[in-house]
């Protein structure tokens, strides 16, 4: 989450119901579970971290929201290191998901490279996990906790392959989540 | 160490599908280098020209366009019979659907591509038997297909393959009909294939073979979209295997 809102920012500075409207677009009816103070939370603690610096926006003294948000330096490291990141065995997709539309929105780096990046990574251990299944003989309970393992790697990579045909050739229409 | 020649060898190859306004290009300007001993999947959806491209690489289409070469030798040249004969010697095939001959035994089907090859009856079957063995059926040999499981099947259809020593393996799809317990047979024959130098080139949709691949292409529209080396460096930062303890909720 809090990486995810951080490559929101790298588009540019935003308010926080901005942010938050992005993130809900985003995430569709997964995001509905979202607390609405959450943004806020996420937001003070990357202040507090100095990965984003608030500003208090001139002008319309009648409007509560004021504060505009924007990464510091170090924000903007996170932001590529977090992109550059091929995480599992936590395949949040959510987070994915919001990379992907993050890296698009600011053109930090183009989609289908993180998938195929993400892709390449699940290959490894799938490859690392077969090749472990291979060893076993035919009928083993161990072998059975693998296929659990392959199947859930092959499920992930059937959703990538998903994200490389929505990414590629759209670049243009990357909405401005 | 010298750079073996590649056993497959392709450049700009073109395969149109269709006249005039239905024409599909299959395959569009592939160029592709297999080398001796390697393992290579094709991936990509139905559709993105993988089957055809590896019906050209064994002699089974002929090219719209482009070159092929097994071990150096140019075939999209050769006449009907000289490429029959290719196929028949230098190259094994194995399909989804197995395609082995109801009528004939397990071992009668392993020694037909060396009769038709012209090998003695005696030397077929002698070849026929070892290879039985090496996939793990060598006590089904008179059993016809019907009575044999699908990964059995599909096993036989290996050996067969093999018969003729070829210069490459071709396979289509060869997981698509089996169940997990099967594809760990076909996946075993096929590791051991290639440590024993095997050039292999599968088409396939099923992640766990292409997983235990040397090289990885995917391919759509025709064209070849990324092209990944499974072994060596450049793959993954090298985690460790912990990460399989903490996905299977053993970590801590």
């Amino acid at each position: 989450m809090q990486d995810a809102v951080l490559a929101m920012l790298a588009k540019e500075p935003a308010h926080g119901y901005n942010l938050r409207a992005r993130l809900q677009r985003s995430l569709g009816p997964l995001g509905e579970s979202m607390n609405p103070g959450q943004i806020y939370v996420t937001l003070a603690r990357l202040e507090k971290a100095g990965l984003v610096v608030c500003e208090r926006a001139g002008g319309l003294p009648e409007r509560p929201e004021r504060k505009v948000y924007a990464l510091t330096p170090a924000g903007q490291q996170r932001v590529a290191a977090w992109l550059a990141e091929v995480g599992w065995p936590k395949p949040d997709l959510a987070e994915f998901h919001l990379k992907l539309a993050a890296a698009a929105a600011a053109r930090l780096a183009d989609p289908v490279e993180l998938v195929a990046a993400q892709r390449r990574e699940l290959l490894r251990r799938l490859r690392e996990v077969q090749r472990a299944a291979l060893n076993e003989p035919a009928g083993s309970r161990a072998g059975l906790l693998l296929e659990g393992v392959v199947l859930r790697l092959q499920a992930d990579l059937r959703w990538l392959s998903a994200c490389e045909r929505a990414w590629s050739g759209n670049d243009d229409e990357a909405e401005d989540a | 160490m010298n750079e073996p020649s590649p056993v497959v060898e392709v450049r700009g190859l073109v395969k149109d599908h269709g006249e005039r306004q239905g024409r599909v290009r299959a395959v569009d300007a592939v160029d592709l280098e297999v080398p001796q001993g390697q393992t290579l999947a094709v991936m990509g959806p139905s559709g993105c020209g993988k089957s055809t491209l590896l019906h050209l690489l064994g002699g089974l289409e002929r090219p719209t366009g482009g070159e092929v070469r097994l071990a150096g030798r140019r075939v999209d040249t050769l006449s009907e019979r000289a490429l029959a004969r290719l196929r028949r010697r230098s190259v094994g095939f194995v399909f989804q659907a197995f395609h082995l001959v109801e009528e004939l035994s397990a071992a009668e089907n392993v020694e037909l591509p060396a009769l038709l090859a012209g090998r003695s009856r005696r030397e077929a079957r002698r070849s026929a038997n070892l290879l039985l063995e090496r996939v793990g059926l060598a006590g089904r040999a008179r059993h016809l297909p019907s009575q044999l499981s699908g990964g059995q099947r599909q096993r036989v259809a290996i050996a067969r393959a093999l018969a003729n020593e070829p210069l490459v393996v071709l396979a289509d799809e060869p997981t698509g009909n089996l169940d997990t317990a099967a594809t760990l047979e076909v996946l075993r024959i096929f590791e051991d294939l290639r440590s024993a130098g095997q050039t292999l080139v599968i088409v396939t949709h099923d992640e766990r073979v292409s997983a235990t691949a040397d090289r990885l292409i995917s391919m759509r529209d025709g064209m070849f979209v990324d092209d990944t080396r499974m072994v060596g460096s450049g793959i993954g930062s090298g985690t460790g295997s912990g990460w399989l303890g903490g996905l299977v909720g053993l970590e801590g």
